[in-house]
């Protein structure tokens, strides 16, 4: 897909500017910049954002009113925070290991980053179109317990390892009943590919997935929602940092930046596993209706310029595709600051009892029904 | 049970270490001898008519020329109450009666700590309120502040 | 298999200790073997401080005992003084005291059901407990102008009357708060994440919590139906129709830190219930009795007792006939309340220990005076 980017802006910018006589290896070097900065720029303007609505549907919820001071409806207060953030010291324990303790954010920041470089956001839109996205994604996302325990070992701190530990047990856990939903996805579609897996559900509501096989692959995105939760660490799942039992869990002696980073990875992670249940089940940026609305609309006004088409074919599905993956992460907002917490033993008894059975039986079930 | 039927009973069971003192205002008590303070407090604690199960409070006092441990027991089951009291030089030793109220390990170090009454044959019988290093019992009446402690002044 | 054992160090600076507790933990892995609670961060010689006041003197620091019900406290050391000295209270005074001493327990029940949700690990209930106590702090602030050190009580009385309006408005605020505990049930206290962390954990027989001089809705929690307000009536609680709700193990076993918790709920209710009748009986008259700026009681001793929102405050006075007292000792209901701790946090989760500890509800400035 990069390629064809390339290829098409280059073509463009050979008709149109005057001196261009650049080698094709800078226009790849140039544009895994400006790919990297888009991600890095929109993954960090969601958690901003995400903290800010985070903040205000929980002050809705607790009925309060949440910041409402910087900028339009406290519409800028990430920013403030982000400032503040920056503004501090960078405090490292004396007796940390130094080296792992800086490093634990950015490998965060990579395991989180990574997957979006496989997600499609739109119709052919998205920065890689790898034929084992899925995959993929298992693997990068393994990152994040790395950098946690990381983060938890180097800080020196107990609280801070307990942290970790529960993390890593607690991560690793969750990837089975995760990986066995997106294997039955796989067995439905045949392919790894995101694209072709979208492609698969296109013609409205009742092609997706979670409304294919019922009810199978419907408890299959349930078991996915919740198993997702737990690897993002959110309420009631939140017990590697705790905070009334591990103070702040592994990120208990993080401060400026480096804790922000933790922060947005947190954000950015929750958008990042929406994404992934809305592209497996909810049809990815497939409109519910089996027709498009927008492009009948445009054309109407303008004649058809097939640019002007194919961006409102793009806006369309991007707008479906952002309004289902908003709506599971508000969703998990709204668990959030209504649930308390499991207990350690409970959160795994959940994990090996409940999910993985049911799981391993779903997948069963679609097998049968598929081969019948 | 009334508090003169109780200094009875125990009267008939310890004899002459047994003293019942009418108070005018307020509760009156019944002071024991120190050396007969734990077969009496069991005797309390285990006689079934009786039975004080619970250690309301116990505190001491410093008085001008002794010092006094004050024990307030309760019965949950009868409901009667009974303040009894065990007096001693300053420098004497208390026996402890935690072994029969679980609750006075904690009352007993926190007289011990603010009092400096010594109990004997408590568990562990450290300062709990105030720190490890501080010098002197506070509630004694010739308590002298410090001045400094741990180089901090304690005055302003 | 064998494991090595871990000290770890939970306060003076935890968010889950209530203040300035210190519980040394020895843990393998997750499991907690052996928690020693170390006290006194917070001690300001309360004692010391009394035998060197006159007795007016000594009920602002009533208020620092537990911040949490400070009219309760008040209302002790104004009983037991007035036991000391035989002063008579006007009828009036007994039950703006007891109106006053009902609406401080909702206040700290409110405050100790948000806690519990945020121990678990729900964020809500605390925003919704302050909200509802807020409510109750302004009709404090109408009466005494305070909103946590109140200094209320006075010996033979209170301060003042009732303002104008105080009436109407604690009906208006009961009528608001009798659903709002309907809704708080449903949010946490039958959760089934909330049960399932709180059934069968901590458990307190009643023999131990007896010895142990356990008192207050812990006592309760355990199943034994003691309550000073019935059982030894003092003021004019022996007027009013109330229940005293004891630990049924409708979920979970007696005695174990649901039950604490439901306790405290359904005494909510019946604090509403107390309040209502004697806001119906107040009488009019007088709202204290005369007691001179000068005041000697005769030499004596008392050992009053009052049920506070934690339990058993106790306050043992000795007069030798003099302005201030001789002795003046303060039994604190969640110093025995955090004794009983080690005992029963032992062999169990971190994750439960913060729980145990929450559902005792101690407040720490009355465990250290």
């Amino acid at each position: 897909m990069l390629k064809e980017y390339i290829d098409a802006i280059k073509g463009f910018a050979e008709r149109n500017l005057p001196v261009i006589n650049v080698p094709v290896e800078l226009w790849y070097i140039a544009w895994i910049f400006i790919f990297g900065g888009a991600i890095l720029g929109g993954a960090l303007l969601f958690a901003g954002l995400g903290a800010y609505v985070e903040r205000r549907v929980a002050g809705f919820l607790q009925s309060r009113l949440g910041p409402n001071r910087v900028g339009p409806q406290g519409l800028l207060q990430f920013m403030a925070d982000g400032i503040k953030l920056v503004l501090k010291e960078d405090l490292i324990p004396d007796a940390a290991d130094k080296l792992l303790f800086r490093a634990a954010p950015y490998v965060l920041f990579i395991g989180t980053l990574g997957v979006f470089a496989a997600l499609p956001f739109a119709q052919n839109i998205g920065i890689t179109n790898i034929n084992i996205g899925l995959l993929y994604i298992m693997a990068i996302s393994s990152f994040v317990v790395i950098a946690i325990i990381m983060a938890g070992w180097a800080s020196a701190n107990k609280w801070s390892l307990y942290g970790g530990m529960r993390s890593a047990a607690q991560i690793i856990s969750y990837e089975i009943p995760i990986g066995i939903s997106f294997l039955l996805v796989i067995m439905i579609t045949g392919t790894m590919n995101m694209h072709q897996i979208i492609e698969g559900q296109a013609g409205g509501l009742h092609r997706w997935f979670v409304f294919r096989y019922p009810p199978f692959t419907m408890i299959a995105f349930l078991v996915y929602y919740v198993a997702a939760m737990a690897e993002v660490n959110r309420t009631p799942f939140d017990i590697p940092e705790a905070e009334s039992e591990l103070v702040g869990g592994f990120h208990t002696e993080y401060s400026g930046m480096r804790f922000a980073m933790f922060y947005m990875a947190e954000y950015a992670n929750m958008f990042a596993v929406s994404a992934i249940g809305t592209i497996l089940f909810l049809g990815g940026w497939q409109s519910p209706l089996p027709f498009n609305i927008l492009v009948p609309l445009g054309t109407d006004f303008i004649s058809s310029n097939q640019f002007f088409i194919q961006m409102l074919i793009w806006l369309e599905g991007f707008g479906w595709f952002l309004s289902k993956v908003l709506w599971l992460v508000f969703l998990m907002m709204w668990l959030r600051w209504t649930l308390p917490r499991y207990r350690v033993d409970q959160l795994m008894a959940v994990c090996w009892k409940v999910l993985l059975p049911v799981a391993f039986f779903n997948m069963l079930a679609v097998g049968l029904w598929l081969l019948l | 049970m009334n508090i003169q039927e109780i200094a009875d009973k125990l009267k008939g069971r310890f004899g002459d270490s047994v003293e019942f003192v009418p108070v005018a205002t307020g509760d009156s008590f019944i002071m024991v001898k120190r050396e007969s303070l734990i077969p009496e407090a069991r005797f309390l604690h285990e006689t079934p008519e009786l039975y004080f199960d619970s250690l309301m409070c116990l505190t001491g006092v410093d008085y001008p020329d002794n010092f006094t441990v004050v024990y307030h027991l309760f019965s949950t089951r009868h409901l009667h109450k009974l303040v009894l009291k065990v007096s001693g030089a300053k420098d004497s030793l208390v026996q402890s009666v935690s072994g029969i109220w679980p609750t006075a390990n904690w009352f007993e170090r926190e007289t011990y700590d603010l009092l400096g009454v010594k109990f004997d044959n408590h568990p562990n019988l450290t300062r709990i309120l105030l720190p490890d290093d501080w010098t002197g019992h506070p509630l004694r009446k010739d308590y002298q502040y410090p001045k400094t402690y741990q180089g901090c002044p304690c005055e302003i | 298999m064998q494991t090595e054992e871990m000290m770890i160090n939970m306060g003076p600076q935890h968010p889950s200790t209530h203040g300035v507790l210190r519980m040394i933990l020895r843990t393998d892995g997750e499991v907690v073997s052996e928690a020693t609670p170390n006290i006194g961060y917070l001690h300001r010689g309360l004692e010391k401080i009394g035998e060197k006041l006159n007795y007016h003197q000594f009920m602002p620091y009533t208020d620092r005992i537990d911040y949490l019900a400070a009219m309760n406290c008040n209302m002790a050391y104004a009983m037991a003084v007035e036991k000391l000295a035989a002063i008579e209270v006007p009828e009036r005074a007994q039950y703006i005291r007891v109106i006053m001493a009902e609406f401080n327990r909702i206040a700290s029940h409110l405050v100790f059901f948000g806690t519990s949700g945020l121990e678990a690990g729900a964020w809500t209930p605390i925003v919704y407990g302050f909200r509802e106590r807020e409510t109750i702090l302004d009709l404090f602030e109408m009466t005494c102008g305070a909103r946590l050190t109140y200094n209320y009580m006075r010996i033979g009385g209170v301060s003042a009357d009732l303002p104008d309006g105080f009436i109407r408005k604690a009906e208006e605020f009961l009528d608001y708060f009798e659903p709002k505990v309907k809704e708080y049930n449903n949010l946490l206290t039958y959760n089934r994440i909330f049960i399932n962390r709180m059934v069968n954990i901590g458990v307190m027989r009643p023999e131990l919590a007896i010895a142990y001089g356990v008192t207050g809705p812990n006592l309760r929690g355990s199943g034994v139906k003691w309550d000073l307000r019935k059982n030894e009536s003092y003021s004019v609680y022996d007027k009013f129709e109330f229940e005293v709700p004891v630990g049924t193990g409708e979920l979970g076993t007696v005695g174990d830190a649901w039950n604490r918790y439901r306790v405290r709920m359904l005494e909510i209710e019946q604090s509403v219930k107390i309040i209502r009748q004697a806001l119906k009986q107040i009488p009019q008259g007088e709202v204290k009795a005369k007691v001179g700026r000068v005041f000697k009681p005769p030499a004596g001793e008392v050992y009053v007792r009052a049920e506070n929102p934690r339990g058993e405050l106790g306050f043992y006075i000795i007069s030798d006939g003099s302005a201030n007292p001789y002795r003046l000792r303060i039994r604190a209901p969640s110093f025995n309340n955090i004794s009983v701790a080690s005992e029963i946090v032992r062999n169990t989760m971190i994750a439960d220990m913060v729980l145990i500890l929450g559902s005792l509800d101690v407040v720490l400035p009355e465990i250290d005076r």
